[in-house]
């Protein structure tokens, strides 16, 4: 079973107590965004297989959302960071690198904006 | 080739069964063809047939990363029904049971289709009403479904408590033409066709990288070397976004686990599938006896092809008080497939970004269903280049113009 580690709580908990939101770092589009914007921002996804930033909420425990590093093709967890990054932490992109090579790491690190 | 006919059974029958052929070919694959479908399971296969059937182009080339029928054609409930509430979908799975109808005469090849009737349990009164809006939808389309009382439902399924408490069976949308399969011959008895059409198909042949020239495709690139192509056609379902990765395009697609099991075998104790969509369980029982069961999918983005156990776990429980022997059943088998879950869930067969490649995937959790259908239209699109009545409101772009096929109130989650 899949296991998450709330970067809120600290809690580490099976997936039964967390609520999967879907991919991560998705930016909104504002009310003059063409259709082609709203499209890639509500239905266009990258649905990566390897690598992947999604939201989870810890629905049974402090209720909030946080973002996570997950491997899709595996279910590796890489970690799990607080909702309001940018992209992942650099201790979660080292990790990345460690298990996955440094182009996966640089992949998700340059799609999410403002990466730190 | 030869046909497969009683007399055929007779004469193999007299020579200790030493006749049979290979009932498709396993050739190297050529430098290029006509068109390249990706994707050996019932979807792609049946593109392939109709290609060769209707529009009479058969240097086809099918090719399968894996083994012929391994993905989610092998990993299904093997459910058939068309009770949709959007014409569109209405059409298109329509089209599909029809064509089942008579697949197995028309392929040589029996598909089993067991047209053993399908109710969809109304369970809240807000079922009842959706429901008694489809049966009305489907009469108007043409699609012989009606609204039954518990009664009705006690009567074709006696095995099923109707009285809750928690869930009563307030009545059912019936399809009586609606029923199941035999998943895997459907795979076999297309590539079989096929390949009497003189088409390729290439099993073990994964596609690593698509070559576009001028916003126009002229080949993919494959374990077993490259090859080239006008026309290539994505069917892949699970893996549909890996594809489009490689030719430069983004889908609006979520791949996801979908899981189901079946039960240790028992005598026979329900001839209907029954689904019921509240509670999130379908169910029917197996010629070998075993109850097929199916749930909803889980809900993280997942290619492993095996699920969580609290998913498996959530459906049983569900099911156990409308099917209280269920409590009693040990279960033998449990499995996943990956499906693509479009924003709308419902599928795209549809032109793409690039010249010369067309998607047909986004089938989600029910593509079984739909395999001749699917096939028949997306044939269509990749033989003429645009798509006719069948395929024509699944295009990938109606999520850019807001056109959804909204299925929520005919199918929920068992769609």
């Amino acid at each position: 079973m899949l296991m998450l580690v709330c970067p809120y709580c600290g809690v580490t908990a099976e997936e039964t107590e967390f609520a999967p939101g879907g991919e991560a770092h998705l930016s909104r589009v504002g009310p003059d965004g063409s259709d082609e914007a709203f499209e890639a921002y509500l239905f266009a996804r990258a649905n990566p297989k390897g690598v992947h930033l999604e939201r989870w909420r810890h629905a049974y425990g402090c209720g909030k959302w946080f973002l996570a590093a997950r491997c899709t093709a595996t279910l590796e967890v890489f970690g799990t960071y607080p909702a309001q990054s940018k992209g992942p932490p650099p201790a979660v992109l080292d990790r990345i690198a460690d298990r996955r090579g440094a182009g996966a790491a640089a992949r998700v690190g340059r799609g999410a904006p403002d990466a730190s | 080739m030869s046909r497969y006919s009683v007399f055929a059974i007779v004469r193999e029958g007299l020579r200790h069964h030493t006749g049979w052929p290979r009932a498709w070919a396993s050739p190297e694959p050529r430098a290029r063809y006509d068109a390249i479908v990706v994707g050996a399971g019932g979807h792609g296969l049946a593109t392939a047939y109709y290609l060769g059937r209707n529009h009479g182009i058969t240097d086809v080339a099918v090719l399968e990363k894996g083994w012929l029928g391994g993905g989610n054609t092998g990993r299904n409930t093997t459910i058939i029904r068309s009770n949709y509430l959007q014409d569109p979908s209405a059409a298109i799975y329509e089209k599909s049971r029809a064509l089942y109808e008579t697949l197995s005469q028309e392929l040589n090849y029996n598909v089993m289709f067991s047209p053993r009737g399908v109710m969809m349990l109304a369970q809240t009164e807000h079922e009842v009403r959706g429901y008694r809006r489809t049966a009305a939808a489907n009469a108007l389309q043409g699609v012989e479904t009606e609204f039954i009382g518990p009664r009705r439902v006690k009567e074709l399924c006696p095995i099923m408590n109707i009285d809750g408490p928690r869930y009563p069976v307030l009545g059912a949308l019936w399809q009586p033409r609606g029923g199941t399969g035999r998943h895997d011959a459907v795979a076999w008895g297309y590539a079989r066709a096929c390949s009497q059409m003189g088409m390729h198909i290439i099993e073990n042949c994964a596609v690593t990288g698509i070559t576009v020239e001028g916003g126009q495709v002229r080949g993919v690139d494959t374990t077993r070397g490259p090859i080239g192509c006008d026309r290539l056609g994505l069917v892949v379902a699970g893996h549909s976004s890996q594809l489009a990765d490689m030719a430069g395009f983004r889908l609006p697609i979520e791949s996801l686990c979908l899981q189901a099991l079946v039960s240790e075998p028992i005598k026979p104790c329900m001839d209907v599938v029954v689904m019921a969509n509240t509670v999130h369980g379908y169910m029917s029982q197996s010629d070998k006896g075993e109850m097929v069961i199916g749930g909803g999918t889980d809900g993280f983005n997942n290619y492993t092809q095996r699920g969580s156990h609290h998913h498996i776990e959530e459906t049983l429980r569900a099911l156990v008080e409308t099917f209280p022997m269920l409590s009693r059943l040990k279960m033998l088998r449990q499995w996943g497939g990956i499906v693509d879950m479009t924003g709308d869930r419902s599928p795209l067969i549809s032109k793409t970004p690039v010249g010369g490649i067309f998607v047909n995937c986004g089938w989600g959790t029910g593509g079984f269903k739909a395999i001749p259908g699917s096939g028949w239209a997306m044939a269509e699109l990749m033989a003429k280049g645009e798509p006719g009545p069948l395929a024509a409101e699944f295009s990938m772009f109606r999520f850019r113009e807001g056109r959804f096929i909204d299925e929520s109130v005919a199918a929920g989650v068992a769609h």
